[in-house]
């Protein structure tokens, strides 16, 4: 019966990823001015929002875990982390393959792409202080402190990097806001943040379900 | 506040530290110098980076050591049994490595008044504002994740590469700071660097006082 779920849940997220692309390249209109590269962007936002989803639900798992010591709760913080790694990877990459064209350069110290990147450290910082403590039970106490800290730094790394970038230049308008899009595009943007949060539930239930089994085939 | 006040005793009587600290303080100028070649106009444009570079580089050596100390000296199981509340021993570890990071940053100050030329004269009372605001927030992190890395392998490895990410925020807000103040302007004009310096440090502080008791868990 579990099974059945799972799979369930996992054929629907399928099905919800391929709605995102065939919205995101057939559907939506190629954009004016930017062309088909534009098209990116249906990867890269929902991306991004997976990312800091997934960090959110670190924080919350990890004070959870501190308060009420619910090794589900690590589980969940650490599965999550993991994700939203991953994700943060995605979000710099496909910005970097959208910058190539764009901007004429795979990289630049643009606020957004700086503020990215430190969380991107920030967080593989968290996986490895994770892989370094043998004891369960410490690695999961020190891994929610710092998923703590890393939390709270975040608004701070926001403001710093913007004041850093944009004292100088005008912001750089990545992406047109959400207000100018026309309703098509705003639709097909929308399935693939649908389909991106499902997509990020169905990896972080596998992921805290497979440390579950790993840690119950260590017990 | 006794725990403060030991370390201070321990570090008057042995110097390791500071002595040690000084003397790295000093070849990172070397270091700079032999880097950057002796044209003055691009050092100066460099400076500010360079000064907290220093800063942040002798910071991560005195403060890594914080809690090694009580670990070599096997004082690791009286911290853990000391009675009472565990973030009194974070504010005294805070507070120690505090005045160690500030006697090192006047150090560091004066050998780059000396062997940059730097004439800091007017600009010291605000440079002493950003430095203490900057310094707080990178301390309280810092003496927190000293705390965890200290319990763990690789220690040395690990504590740097946990919180150099974690300070870049504040790395980026002191440099800018400090920029602006040796170019002879006021704090009105860095004032949105330095409030957010000074959540930075209300921050990182609350964490590390409510997270403590996690980190020095038996």
């Amino acid at each position: 019966m579990k099974d059945r779920v799972r799979r369930l849940f996992g054929v629907t997220t399928l099905v919800g990823l391929a709605a995102g692309l065939v919205m995101g390249f057939v559907v939506a209109p190629r954009e004016a001015t930017q062309g088909n590269v534009q098209r990116i962007m249906y990867l890269h936002v929902p991306s991004v929002w997976v990312a800091y989803l997934a960090f959110g639900v670190v924080l919350a798992a990890s004070i959870v875990y501190l308060v009420r010591r619910l090794a589900a709760a690590d589980r969940l913080a650490h599965a999550s982390a993991e994700v939203g790694v991953i994700f943060t990877g995605l979000t710099i990459a496909t910005g970097s393959i959208w910058g190539k064209p764009t901007w004429g350069t795979w990289w630049t110290w643009d606020a957004r792409l700086t503020s990215v990147s430190i969380l991107f450290v920030m967080y593989l910082g968290y996986l490895l202080l994770r892989g370094m403590i043998d004891d369960r039970e410490r690695g999961a106490r020190f891994a929610a402190v710092l998923g703590i800290v890393a939390a709270f730094n975040i608004p701070l790394v926001h403001f710093s990097v913007y004041w850093w970038r944009t004292l100088h230049q005008p912001p750089s308008l990545m992406k047109p806001g959400p207000g100018t899009m026309p309703g098509i595009i705003v639709t097909a943007l929308l399935v693939n943040f649908a389909a991106f949060t499902l997509l990020y539930c169905y990896f972080v239930t596998r992921r805290a379900r497979l440390l579950r089994l790993e840690a119950e085939a260590e017990a | 506040m006794v725990v403060v006040w030991k370390d201070l005793l321990v570090e008057r009587r042995s110097k390791e530290t500071l002595n040690a600290l000084f003397f790295f303080a000093l070849l990172l100028l070397f270091i700079f110098q032999f880097a950057l070649g002796p044209d003055r106009e691009r050092l100066a444009g460099t400076l500010p980076g360079l000064l907290w570079l220093g800063f942040i580089l002798s910071g991560l050596l005195g403060l890594g050591r914080t809690f090694m100390v009580e670990r070599e000296n096997d004082c690791w199981e009286g911290l853990l049994l000391a009675p009472g509340d565990k973030s009194a021993i974070y504010v005294g570890k805070l507070a120690g490595n505090l005045l160690l990071m500030f006697v090192i940053e006047a150090i560091l100050l004066v050998l780059f008044g000396f062997f940059f030329n730097l004439d800091l004269g007017g600009a010291l009372p605000a440079l002493a504002v950003v430095i203490a605001l900057g310094t707080v927030a990178f301390a309280a992190v810092g003496t927190l994740f000293a705390a965890m890395t200290a319990q763990v392998r690789a220690r040395e490895l690990l504590f740097p590469v946990l919180l150099l990410p974690v300070v870049a925020p504040v790395l980026l807000a002191t440099v800018k700071a400090t920029e602006a103040v040796l170019l002879g302007e006021s704090l009105g004009s860095v004032a949105h660097w330095l409030k957010l310096l000074a959540a930075a440090d209300v921050v990182y502080v609350a964490v590390g006082v409510l997270t403590f008791d996690f980190v020095l868990e038996a």
